[in-house]
């Protein structure tokens, strides 16, 4: 088993899913409507609690624990893609990303379930089952809003347009891609890639919006690497805040 | 809810069944009399109608208010264990005032009405979300005390009289009661934690503690009035009597943590079996209600900057004319 492999692979995952639920919970008691406030608060619950799982995966591996490691690094000790960083916006930006990232991390988490790596494919199975929802309800999102009004289209057409070569550096490829495939443990970003295209794909054929030419394709890359927009740290220092008044007290 | 229905000590003095139908008014107090629920549909004096839109929008108005000042230590709360127990907290409080909103719905105001009304100024809220939460343990004794307060409260108004209210009530209150529970725990947590934690956990409450004390409301006026309103079992109990009941349960809970109350005068009455403590300061409580407490305007302002960022997506749900479905999560 190769482990720096595997760590690799869980940090990244891991720093996704607390990033994304952080800022998804940023919309909380500010939602368009009521009901989206739950869902988006819902969906934030569920992220940063897959997070944690992941955490737990590395705390058994020898690292932190998952309060130490989630609370206690600085932007470049985080791995997640700069995507998932980025401020909400408004709602247009924040589905949009929502609808891109699940997508991407339900995908992950269905080739994840056959992982060779065991107690990855355990967490995995479990998963995929609470993502059916997050991608549901992107999936209604996308298209309602992308063909209800002029106003409503232009917005997620934008949206999709700022959204796109950050979406693209989502699979940045790590350092053990062919270990990690020849091990079984994951298949990779790149097969990752294609799967999400082919499912965005028609998806945004029906939502009437139109992926940008793929020339004009520059994936924002470094955030696998610990290289992060403007935005990482200060999240990082607001979630840190009370935490590290004492990082050991029980709070 | 949080904090009782306001009721305006300037209120036209006179009856208010003037014009009723007497016959339909006495059939609609026998019913009341008997424990029976008042159906949206049924027969309502319009007092009866205009108090209970009052108080369930401004309940309603209170959730939606107050998740702003816990929402705020979401993104700060230390450790996953409490990140993901205040977001599930918060989440709970927006769907409280969800189901409150269509609670007043049933009774003729549009949930854009009473959001406009919110905006504008015109409807209150619980004056306890004008004041701020400057620290962790400000947002761990709202979730104890204040949650504790509008237990209390609930608990009274869920045995009231208009059924969608009850109903809406007594699901509202099994979620409370986790949520006292939640705010207990981080309250011990803190208090019985390093010295910072509970120098932290102490300002926290001296902070909360006059608006702790202002939370039910001033002493009711005995008039005519509030008789009809609790004859009608749209006011439950007074002021008072729930401002004693909360004392009774909580204050000795916060002595056991070692901690203090912020009022020497505060002790229980053995010969009345009543707590004494200092009058709080009803002139403030008057100033912030009309919109001077420190966190008024703030307030106000977010709730209207969120409505208007949020406009477009509801205009898009309008014109696809499809009714949004409540998500199952
Ligand atoms: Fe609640
Ligand atoms: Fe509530
Ligand atoms: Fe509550």
């Amino acid at each position: 088993m190769n482990t720096e492999a595997i760590k690799e692979l869980l940090y990244k995952m891991a720093d996704d899913l607390l990033i994304i639920g952080h800022r998804n919970s940023e919309w909380t008691g500010l939602g368009p409507i009521l009901e989206e406030d739950i869902a988006f608060s819902s969906m934030a619950q569920d992220k940063i609690g897959q997070s944690q799982a992941l955490f737990q995966l590395l705390h058994e591996l020898g690292e932190q624990a998952p309060d130490t490691v989630a609370f206690t690094r600085n932007a470049n000790q985080f791995h997640n893609a700069q995507f998932l960083e980025l401020p909400n916006g408004d709602y247009d930006f924040s589905l949009m990303r929502h609808f891109l990232y699940d997508i991407a991390d339900q995908l992950r988490f269905e080739m994840l379930a056959t992982s060779s790596y065991e107690p990855l494919a355990k967490v995995a199975r479990k998963v995929k089952g609470e993502l059916k929802y997050h991608v549901f309800h992107a999936n209604t999102w996308i298209t309602k809003l992308g063909t209800a009004t002029d106003e409503s289209h232009a917005r997620m057409q934008a949206a999709l347009s700022a959204s796109w070569n950050y979406a693209l550096g989502m699979f940045e490829e790590g350092s053990f891609e062919v270990q990690l495939k020849t091990e079984n443990i994951f298949e990779g970003e790149s097969a990752l890639k294609n799967r999400w295209l082919e499912t965005i794909t028609p998806i945004f054929a029906k939502a009437t919006l139109t992926i940008p030419d793929v020339k004009t394709w520059e994936p924002k890359l470094g955030g696998r690497k610990g290289y992060h927009t403007e935005h990482l740290q200060p999240l990082l220092d607001e979630m840190s805040e009370v935490f590290t008044i004492d990082p050991s007290a029980e709070w | 809810m949080y904090g009782n229905a306001y009721i305006d000590p300037n209120e036209k003095p006179k009856s208010i069944i003037d014009g009723e139908d007497p016959i339909k008014l006495a059939e609609f107090e026998a019913r009341i009399a008997r424990g029976e629920k008042i159906e949206p549909k049924d027969w309502m004096p319009r007092e009866y109608r205009k108090q209970l839109i009052r108080m369930i929008e401004q309940h309603a108005h209170s959730e939606i208010i107050g998740a702003l000042p816990e929402g705020t230590w979401i993104t700060r709360a230390p450790g996953f264990k409490r990140k993901l127990a205040l977001m599930a907290k918060v989440q709970d409080e927006v769907g409280h005032a969800q189901l409150l909103y269509s609670a007043a719905e049933t009774l003729g105001k549009s949930r854009e009405e009473m959001t406009n009304d919110l905006i504008t100024g015109k409807s209150k809220y619980s004056n306890v979300f004008n004041y701020p939460a400057f620290t962790w343990a400000d947002a761990c004794i709202i979730a104890w005390l204040i949650d504790a307060g509008a237990i209390i409260n609930q608990v009274a108004n869920a045995k009231g009289s208009y059924g969608p209210y009850c109903r809406a009530l007594d699901r509202i209150c099994t979620e409370e009661s986790f949520h006292l529970k939640y705010g207990h725990d981080n309250v011990v947590t803190l208090a019985t934690g390093t010295p910072v934690q509970r120098k932290m956990v102490q300002e926290a409450l001296n902070r909360w503690w006059p608006p702790i004390m202002h939370f039910f409301g001033p002493s009711d006026k005995i008039s005519n009035h509030t008789e009809i309103l609790m004859r009608w079992k749209v006011k439950m109990a007074t002021n008072d009597d729930m401002r004693q009941q909360f004392l009774n349960m909580y204050v000795p809970k916060i002595w056991d943590l070692g901690l203090t109350v912020p009022d020497a005068n505060l002790k229980k009455n053995e010969a009345t079996g009543k707590w004494d403590y200092t009058e709080p300061d009803w002139e403030e409580f008057k100033r912030v209600i009309n919109g001077g407490g420190p966190c008024n305007a703030e307030r106000l302002a977010v709730r209207r900057m969120a409505e208007e960022r949020g406009r477009w997506v509801r205009n898009a749900l309008l014109n696809k004319a499809e009714k949004y479905v409540t998500p199952l999560a």
